[in-house]
């Protein structure tokens, strides 16, 4: 173990690895909160499946495999179809679960159907588009870590500054429209912020395991705590843990793939969370229930 | 068989199979349970590949539809517990379940052919070239026992079940009321759409299962109102997708299963856009027609209550209409040209004239 410690600070692979997954865990555990509160948790996964078509058109359009291009690429795709989703939701009569699973199927097959035909031309260069697919965070390096950096800096400044709407925006969005906030624009914008957090985790858990990135850490910070505050930092710090924990489990045995160790560490936190987390658990619930039960009884008793 | 006419077929079955389920998906808003389980089958198929010691299609199937269930059951229990939303349910479950898929394959299958892009996309392909023998005898493609299959199970369920269904999505209480059990027709369905998933999972993929689910109902939901034509509606969507998905294909020598996925798209978009009661431009229509029709009252009203009173010159001249209402020119001139169109106003001496019939109309405007 003192190994690992000493690798994790000096061993360069495992360093950017380890500093990736983290940051991808800070940053969508603060976006997944709001997601969580909004009941929008779905909201990653179908934003990561609706990134594939633009990653594979930044791909057409600049020959480049640059990860800045092709994931500028993801999130203009991502926020094409943040807007058509919050567009059918608001003038349909269909509900957003069915709004969310159109969005992701439909842009994913266009995405499936660029794939084939950049994988068709036989482009020397196209290699490792679908490694997007189920993410490598294993093969990170000091350039992604900084772009991810570029990416959600900014974010969580934003969110920084914008933290009283967003909190308003999230509890009470009728009351945040009548006191004159423009309601639908901090939505759209709260909505859009995920697909900053969906670039970083399509290159490091891919496609499929960015619905756990977006929810878990959220819904695990909130069984913990009532004040939104404490679950924001709550959230990036499991993000953050799972994001570490994934990097060296899968370095102590190469044989356990990066992305999905981050997700079974978050899904651990998630079930210790709901499980024991004195506030809201399971356990320490029932253990009050039972401690009522029993003064009732008591005090039945004593009369 | 041709064997494009094999792959379009196993499309076009596994399309109707799916849709079919669709419908009462959207109605129950348990879209994303479909996303949910066809993705969380994973570790159940590798599983089941593990047992038999290799690729072995019903041992795969069987610990797959065992994975689809848990899945259903740990997404319940957790909702039940009311610490997590439904959506959030589905999101931690459903990646838990792939992700250790994932590492079941990288851990245990590092030499077993299972592809992982195949996982997210099928193999609609190579349909035509597994064929099922019994003994020696050819039974043709497997893919068309597979889907036909399902589309059998799928029909007979409906067509069992169709009024307890209908009951106890539209008023579950009622249906509990009069003894239908909601809890036991919703486990019904998601045992139905796991074996769906199972099935058509091979031919088109994870991902692409959700679009002929999903898609095709929503398409039909936004076109009508009635349930059982919802029903079929979907099924000719999810089958027309299929064909035009394969044609399309076969022009470009793209994925086919991607390409059904896009006409699934294709299809929802046009309804989108052009359905008479839901779409877009519908909507912009009745929007602007209710617009044009207010501003016309508006002038009506105006001029009525002018009418007879000394400023009625000023007030009514063609030029002084649009400063009085706060108009721009443009729709100034618009409105009165309608109103004028309508045998409402006419013009006499540069100024405008209430006929009978706008003078009636006003009156009644006035009178709402």
């Amino acid at each position: 173990m003192p190994g690992v410690l000493h690798d994790l600070l000096f061993d360069y692979t495992l360093r950017n690895v380890a500093l990736g997954s983290a940051l991808l865990g800070i940053v969508s555990g603060v976006l997944g909160s709001f997601a969580v509160l909004r009941r929008q948790g779905l909201l990653g996964d179908t934003l990561s499946h609706a990134a594939l078509p633009g990653i594979c058109i930044a791909f057409i359009l600049t020959g480049s495999r640059t990860p800045l291009v092709l994931l500028i690429g993801a999130g203009i795709a991502g926020w094409l179809g943040t807007l058509l989703l919050l567009r059918i939701v608001q003038d349909t009569k269909l509900s957003e679960d069915a709004a969310l699973g159109i969005i992701l199927s439909t842009f994913f097959g266009i995405g499936v159907v660029m794939l084939s035909l950049i994988q068709r031309t036989n482009n020397a260069n196209q290699a490792g588009l679908d490694k997007y697919l189920f993410g490598q965070a294993a093969a990170l390096v000091e350039r992604n870590v900084i772009t991810f950096a570029l990416l959600g800096g900014p974010t969580l400044l934003l969110v920084l500054l914008l933290y009283k709407e967003f909190k308003l925006l999230s509890f009470d969005p009728e009351f945040a429209a009548s006191l004159g906030f423009p309601a639908r624009k901090l939505n759209v914008l709260l909505t859009s912020l995920v697909v900053v957090a969906v670039m970083i985790g399509l290159q490091t858990v891919g496609v499929v395991l960015m619905a756990a990135m977006i929810i878990g850490p959220g819904a695990a910070a909130r069984q913990w705590t009532d004040r939104l505050s404490h679950m924001l930092v709550l959230a990036a710090l499991f993000g953050a843990a799972s994001g570490l924990t994934g990097a060296v489990s899968s370095v102590l045995d190469t044989a356990l793939p990066t992305g999905p160790m981050i997700i079974m560490a978050l899904t651990v936190i998630v079930a210790i969370s709901i499980l024991f987390a004195p506030r809201h658990g399971l356990v320490p619930e029932q253990l009050r229930i039972r401690r009522h039960r029993r003064t009732m009884f008591a005090g039945a008793g004593g009369d | 068989m041709p064997y494009g006419f094999i792959i379009l077929m196993t499309g076009v079955l596994c399309a109707s199979a799916c849709a079919l389920l669709g419908s009462f998906l959207i109605l129950r808003r348990m879209a994303m349970m479909a996303d949910a389980i066809s993705h969380a089958i994973l570790p159940g198929l590798v599983f089941g590949y593990f047992l038999a010691d290799g690729p072995n299609i019903i041992t795969g199937a069987l610990g797959a539809t065992g994975a689809a269930l848990l899945t259903v059951l740990i997404v319940q229990g957790l909702e039940r517990t009311r610490k997590l939303d439904i959506s959030a349910a589905i999101g931690v479950a459903f990646a838990a379940m792939f992700a250790l898929g994932t590492i079941l394959i990288s851990r245990f299958f590092r030499n077993v052919h299972l592809d992982t892009d195949a996982i997210l996309f099928g193999n609609i392909e190579f349909s035509s070239f597994d064929r099922l023998y019994v003994g020696n005898s050819d039974l043709g493609p497997t893919s068309f026992w597979i889907m036909g299959t399902l589309l059998v199970i799928n029909l007979g369920f409906l067509l069992l079940f169709y009024k307890e269904l209908k009951l106890t999505t539209f008023d579950p209480g009622l249906a509990a009321a009069l003894g239908f059990a909601p809890a036991i027709m919703h486990y019904a369905l998601m045992t139905v759409l796991s074996v769906t998933a199972v099935g058509a999972f091979t031919a088109v993929g994870a991902i692409l299962v959700v679009a002929l689910i999903i898609v095709p109902a929503a398409t039909a939901f936004l076109l009508t109102d009635r349930l059982p034509v919802m029903i079929g509606g979907s099924v000719v969507i999810g089958a027309s997708s299929a064909v035009f998905g394969y044609f399309s294909a076969l022009w470009t020598d793209a994925s086919v299963s991607g390409f059904i996925a896009l006409w699934t798209g294709v299809f929802f978009a046009l309804a989108l856009l052009f359905s008479p009661s839901q779409g877009l431009v519908a909507r912009l229509l009745t929007v602007r027609r209710n617009r044009q029709r207010f501003a016309i009252d508006l002038l009506l009203v105006h001029l009525f209550n002018h009418a007879g009173t000394t400023e009625e010159a000023t007030e009514s001249s063609l030029d002084h209409i649009g400063t009085a209402l706060h108009w721009p020119p443009d729709k100034a001139h618009h409105t009165i040209n309608r109103a004028e169109h309508r045998g409402y106003i006419r013009q006499e001496h540069g100024s405008l004239v209430l006929t009978a019939d706008g003078r009636a109309l006003a009156q009644s405007v006035m009178s709402r």
